[in-house]
């Protein structure tokens, strides 16, 4: 029987990746108002980027250290190529059309993306156990924990605050809200909405990219990473309240911990635990924890 | 002078044939399928017969579309059904190729039906997301359950047809026949329940929900119908793969199954029931010579086939032969 305490803190390391890409998906839907079914995509090109990048590294016989920036290197990279190209070449001509409907435009780039991943890095996984290892280990009574678990979680916590800061605190992101609020007022004040579209869908793709590619010494990257990525984050983002940077939160937490305590105590149920609390949410609050309810329409 | 004045009044769409006119010409066309399919090769017929088998579950999506909502989880019921049948056929012994299929069908209403009512609710992404989780958990059971063999799941043997025992040359002709005959059967009534009053009070509770409702229909009801109607057709399509294919294993009920069903409902639009089957046949194509010509990039090939569709046919193929009358 496992402690408690291991239970939470596997919990709170799975909890806090999923918390950081599971952020970009909702901020992209909150914004752009498309649940984007290719995010679980990036997050495997990010994981795939931090591959080949800490592997040069490796190459180049730098300190170990340095592949944590090759990591973040990584990420920048996905996001500032693919994302702009994705938004302005192909998305923004769906604008406008039904949700379901956006939903599946992106459910293509997903099948797109996935096949150009294994063109271009194979079928065979890669490991990136280098950086696992950079933070040593920690015992807390018996037990030893890696300590790179723990920056994980530090990390989400930033990332979580400057998204919060960067939304609510910043110009740039009062225009945001403004947008997310009506893009039509906000564009007839001024504001370039394409420019506000291109930039949020970049920083959401930025964070399944960075979710992607810090956790990819913790797992094999191999093709398959990208579905149950998305299937998870969906279900974090459906829990939270589409569009809420604290549901994100509450919803990883949940969801996080939900699984670590299934795998712990009741390995069979680990692969729908999550969609069982999903189902229960919805339930009582059907549009998620933090989600205010809107007015019909007429 | 009356003719004159209404001569050049608006153009009225062709007037929608009779009923007996389409049943007519589904019974012919079908008829036809089958007589042509003693002279087609193997693989053909088998393609048609998987085409016309998951077509019936793309037309429960359809149906669902016509109200607005779109299921990310119709996998759950194809695979309800195509369990139902095999473990029918394996552990009760019952091999009834017909009786199996609508046992499949059966079994996938029943599941389905306890949560009709819960689903009605919701709407747009919670609906989509609902059914997918629905489906992803079916898909984690199956998959945890060693009786059902896992995650290789289990083979099933030869059906025999109203007693009949078929032989290894015919049974891939007969399933063939009676999936044509099931998939046409199936596409007569939905197209009869779509030209009934709930049938259109689904296409009004699209435009809105608030007007039924004032009108005096029950949007929760339609919904719940129409979802368990898509339960058991797409039942039935999960046994008639199944009876065809032999095997049977968790990925039915995977989400990306279930995106296959939603891109040929896409792909048919939601006006004709044809077209669902048409859709259904181009995936099937596309499948079997991506597969064969460029394995590795079938799915990018999909991807950017379902962008086109999307972009510049949005009505749909069946938007090609159907025109809506301009208001």
């Amino acid at each position: 029987m496992p402690s408690v305490l291991t239970i939470l803190i596997d919990g709170l390391t799975y909890a806090s990746w999923l918390f950081i890409v599971a952020l970009g998906l909702t901020l992209v839907f909150g914004v752009l108002k498309i649940l984007n079914m290719a995010h679980g995509s990036f997050y495997a090109l990010g994981a795939y980027a931090a591959a080949s990048f800490v592997g040069w590294i490796a190459s180049m016989k730098m300190e170990p250290a340095f592949s944590l920036v090759a990591m973040l290197l990584a990420a920048v990279a996905v996001a500032a190529i693919l994302a702009p190209l994705t938004e302005r070449g192909l998305l923004r001509f769906f604008y406008g059309r039904d949700e379901v409907l956006l939903v599946l435009v992106t459910y293509a780039m997903f099948l797109i993306m996935e096949d150009v991943t294994k063109l271009i890095w194979g079928a065979n996984p890669y490991y990136v156990s280098e950086p696992y290892s950079l933070f040593g280990s920690v015992d807390i009574g018996h037990q030893t924990y890696v300590g790179y678990d723990f920056a994980l979680l530090a990390l989400a916590i930033v990332t979580g605050l400057a998204v919060w800061w960067g939304l609510n605190r910043t110009r740039h992101g009062k225009i945001v809200l403004a947008v997310i609020h009506s893009a039509e007022v906000a564009s007839s004040m001024g504001v370039n909405v394409s420019r506000v579209y291109m930039l949020a869908f970049s920083v959401g793709i930025f964070l399944a990219a960075i979710g992607g590619a810090f956790t990819a010494p913790m797992i094999s990257v191999q093709p398959g990473v990208s579905v149950g990525v998305i299937i998870v984050s969906f279900a974090v983002v459906i829990i939270g309240g589409l569009g809420s940077i604290e549901g994100a939160a509450i919803g990883a937490l949940i969801v996080g911990l939900a699984r670590s305590l299934a795998v712990h105590i009741a390995p069979v149920a680990e692969l729908f635990s999550i969609y069982i609390v999903m189902a229960l949410v919805l339930m009582f609050r059907p549009e998620g924890l933090f989600q205010r309810i809107q007015a019909r329409k007429i | 002078m009356a003719a004159t004045i209404t001569a050049p009044a608006a153009p009225r769409a062709k007037a929608a044939p009779s009923p007996a006119r389409i049943a007519l010409a589904g019974l012919g066309f079908t008829a036809l399928l089958a007589l042509a399919g003693l002279f087609m090769p193997k693989w053909l017929t088998f393609l048609i017969t998987m085409a016309a088998a998951q077509g019936l579950v793309s037309l429960g999506i359809v149906l669902l579309m016509r109200g607005g909502v779109v299921s990310f989880g119709q996998g759950m019921v194809f695979a309800l059904g195509g369990y139902a049948a095999a473990l029918a056929y394996n552990r009760l012994g019952f091999t009834d190729a017909l009786g199996l299929t609508l046992l499949g069908g059966v079994t996938a209403t029943l599941v389905a039906a306890p949560f009709a009512p819960l689903l009605a609710r919701y709407r747009g992404i919670f609906f989509a997301m609902l059914t997918l989780a629905l489906s992803m958990v079916t898909y984690g059971l199956l998959m945890k359950i060693e009786v059902l063999g896992g995650s290789d799941g289990f083979n099933t043997g030869r059906p025999t047809l109203l007693g009949q025992t078929l032989s290894d040359a015919r049974v891939g002709y007969v399933m063939y026949v009676l999936t044509l005959v099931i998939a046409t059967a199936m596409a007569l009534l939905a197209r009869v329940y779509f030209d009934s009053t709930r049938g259109l009070v689904t296409l009004a509770v699209r435009e809105n929900e608030l007007r039924v409702e004032y009108l005096g229909g029950s949007v929760r009801q339609a919904m719940t119908i129409n979802f368990i109607l898509a339960a058991f057709a797409g039942g039935c399509g999960g046994a008639l793969v199944v009876l065809s294919l032999g095997h049977i294993d968790p990925n039915f009920s995977y989400w990306t199954t279930s995106g296959e069903f939603v891109f040929v409902a896409i792909l048919a639009g939601s006006q004709s029931v044809l077209a669902v089957f048409v859709a259904s046949t181009v995936l099937e194509v596309v499948r079997s010579f991506s597969s064969a010509y460029f394995p590795n990039t079938w799915q990018l090939a999909l991807g950017l086939f379902l962008l086109l569709v999307i972009r510049f046919l949005p009505g749909g193929i069946g938007s090609l032969w159907i025109k809506r009358s301009k208001k």
